[in-house]
């Protein structure tokens, strides 16, 4: 006898609906699988975010206890940083002249600088050579700080003193000079892979005009580069107003409100190492001082970020 | 020089701007340009055309020395520029002052990241020219002679990134007019451009034609059809042939270029 016709349909659909709820069942653990790897890089990403946000926390609510007792204007406006005295100051601008005057002259080392080796080996030099000089410059950046530090201190204070007679022993000059070259390799490395990037059509394009190599460089490729040639800008200047080690060795740590690189002066982030270093009791107002330093210190980093983005978009083109 | 349009009409009246004699080229190893000879006559538009790799912006990029930016690259042979008879290939001629005298329109617009006027003033830059009233007359004659004037003259600070496709390739072609070239060399000038943009280009290398010398690298034959005088068919390195354009679309000599044109080929 031959099955009927129903029980026949029956039986098909039967099978059909365990092959699919097989499936289903599959496709339910691939699914959470998907779901817990998703979860796993989630927590990787929100760890970090979580991390900032407690740092920004600890700074601002220690700062909001320090603001408790010293009002911002004064400590916008105050011209004396003597948190540590009886008669106390607690004007920032004392450490922040320290800050800008070294990381100025740092500026001034390795933004030429870096962008020249940029242009060098981006625009001229020879393959063989950009193969070798690239890994040399990144090794600059591996030297530890601390190694710069006692470089600017011991070797470049005494050099530049034979130049300027009567040049103090710690000055902001020497460290912000060793700064300078320090961020030389961020700057020409980031920037040269922003020259790298513009593409060849636009260097044939200048040359067919008759240009030069260098005219080429500076008048096309340096514009087209932009935006990323800021952004290597933004990074050194990051750098260069939280480096800490070669400033605390080399330019001193008393507090002096001074525009001049050849004294000596304290910077925010010599004056947080000297403060944390010490044996100053938790909650004193001088222990808060280093959190409501460092929050000025984060609230200036993060403008320059901000900055160096809307350079960049500014500038930014699409090829 | 038995393939050269011997006999036709223009021919014997035209004056040769540049020849091309015994040209070899090699990338490396690789052996691009065979044994190439080839006027190119003043005042008219010669078309390379041929498949894929056959050498013909290897051959064009010769004459403003392009390969010259890359190493390993080796020219043989001459390409005589004339009045003054100058080899552009010689190794003692400054390539720097052939692309002084030809200029070069590129497959892909390549504006600079300048503003309009200034693009078109670049290659007046790079030569010096500081009067400012030179540099505004010279501008506005290239945008007039690339048919863009009437479209800028309101925003020549602009961007010229902000133009659209075709505008860009007109504003090159304008900067490659600013100043004022003997010979303009086209690479594949529509190849990015929709035919809207395609069509006005063309129509402006039509209206370019009797005051300068044109050499154009199409891969589209029935653009070199239309804008060219005369029409040189290349394949694997070689010229094959080379006649008036009429000539190689109507009546081809070679059983080869025919094949190419009627599309049994390539």
């Amino acid at each position: 006898m031959p099955p009927s016709s129903a029980s026949y349909i029956e039986g098909l659909s039967a099978v059909a609906e365990s092959v699919i709820s097989d499936r289903l069942s599959r496709r339910k653990t691939r699914h959470l699988r998907e779901r817990f790897i998703e979860f796993i890089l989630f927590s990787a990403a929100a760890f970090s975010v979580f991390v900032t946000l407690g740092i920004v926390y600890v700074l601002v609510s220690e700062s909001v206890v320090f603001f408790r007792q010293v009002s911002v204007w004064d400590f916008l406006t105050d011209t004396q940083w003597t948190p540590l005295f009886d008669d106390a100051h607690y004007g920032i601008m004392v450490l922040l002249s320290g800050t800008l005057v070294s990381s100025g002259v740092a500026l001034a080392v390795a933004v030429p600088l870096g962008t020249i080796i940029a242009i060098y080996l981006s625009e001229f030099a020879p393959f063989s050579v950009r193969e070798v000089a690239k890994p040399l410059l990144e090794l600059l950046s591996g030297v530890p700080t601390v190694v710069y530090g006692y470089f600017a201190l011991l070797f470049v204070t005494p050099l530049l003193q034979a130049l300027i007679p009567g040049l103090p022993g710690f000055n902001l000059l020497s460290a912000g000079l060793v700064m300078g070259i320090m961020i030389i390799p961020y700057v020409a490395s980031v920037s040269e892979d922003a020259m790298r990037a513009v593409p060849m059509s636009m260097r044939e394009g200048s040359y067919a005009m008759g240009a030069t190599r260098f005219q080429t460089a500076t008048r096309v490729v340096t514009p087209a580069a932009l935006s990323g040639i800021t952004a290597a800008y933004i990074l050194g200047i990051s750098r260069a107003v939280g480096e800490t080690m070669i400033l605390a060795i080399a330019a001193g740590m008393q507090p002096n409100l001074t525009w001049n690189p050849t004294e000596p002066a304290a910077t925010i982030t010599s004056f947080i190492v000297q403060v944390a270093l010490g044996d100053l009791p938790h909650g004193s107002i001088g222990y808060q001082t280093i959190f409501a330093a460092g929050l000025t210190l984060m609230l200036m980093t993060l403008a320059f970020n901000v900055l160096g983005h809307v350079l960049t978009r500014r500038f930014r083109q699409a090829y | 020089m038995s393939k050269v349009a011997e006999g036709s009409l223009a021919a014997s009246s035209m004056v040769v701007k540049a020849e091309t004699k015994n040209l070899n080229f090699h990338y490396g190893s690789f052996h691009a340009l065979k044994s190439i000879n080839m006027p190119l006559y003043e005042k008219k538009v010669t078309a390379l055309i041929g498949p894929s790799g056959c050498g013909k912006s290897t051959y064009l990029r010769c004459f403003n020395r392009m390969h010259d930016l890359y190493p390993g690259n080796r020219y043989d042979g001459e390409i005589k520029l004339y009045p003054d008879n100058t080899n552009l290939l010689h190794a003692h001629v400054d390539p720097i002052e052939v692309r002084m005298r030809i200029s070069m329109v590129f497959q892909k617009p390549n504006p600079f990241p300048k503003s309009i006027y200034e693009n078109v003033a670049y290659g007046l830059r790079v030569r010096g020219e500081r009067k400012a009233s030179i540099v505004d007359e010279k501008v506005e004659q290239a945008l007039r002679g690339a048919a863009l004037w009437d479209e800028v003259k309101h925003r020549l600070k602009d961007l010229a990134f902000n133009l659209s496709g075709g505008q860009q390739q007109r504003l090159c072609i304008a900067r490659a007019l600013a100043t004022e070239p003997e010979i303009l060399l086209f690479d594949e000038p529509t190849s990015a451009l929709d035919p809207i943009a395609t069509a006005s280009i063309e129509e402006l290398i039509a209206d370019l034609k009797g005051k300068l010398t044109i050499l154009i690298v199409t891969h589209n034959m029935q653009q070199a059809a239309r804008v060219s005088d005369y029409t040189a068919y290349m394949y694997l390195g070689e010229v094959i042939e080379f006649d008036v354009t009429d000539t190689i679309f109507i009546k081809p000599k070679n059983k080869a270029t025919e094949d190419y044109i009627t599309g049994r080929f390539g």
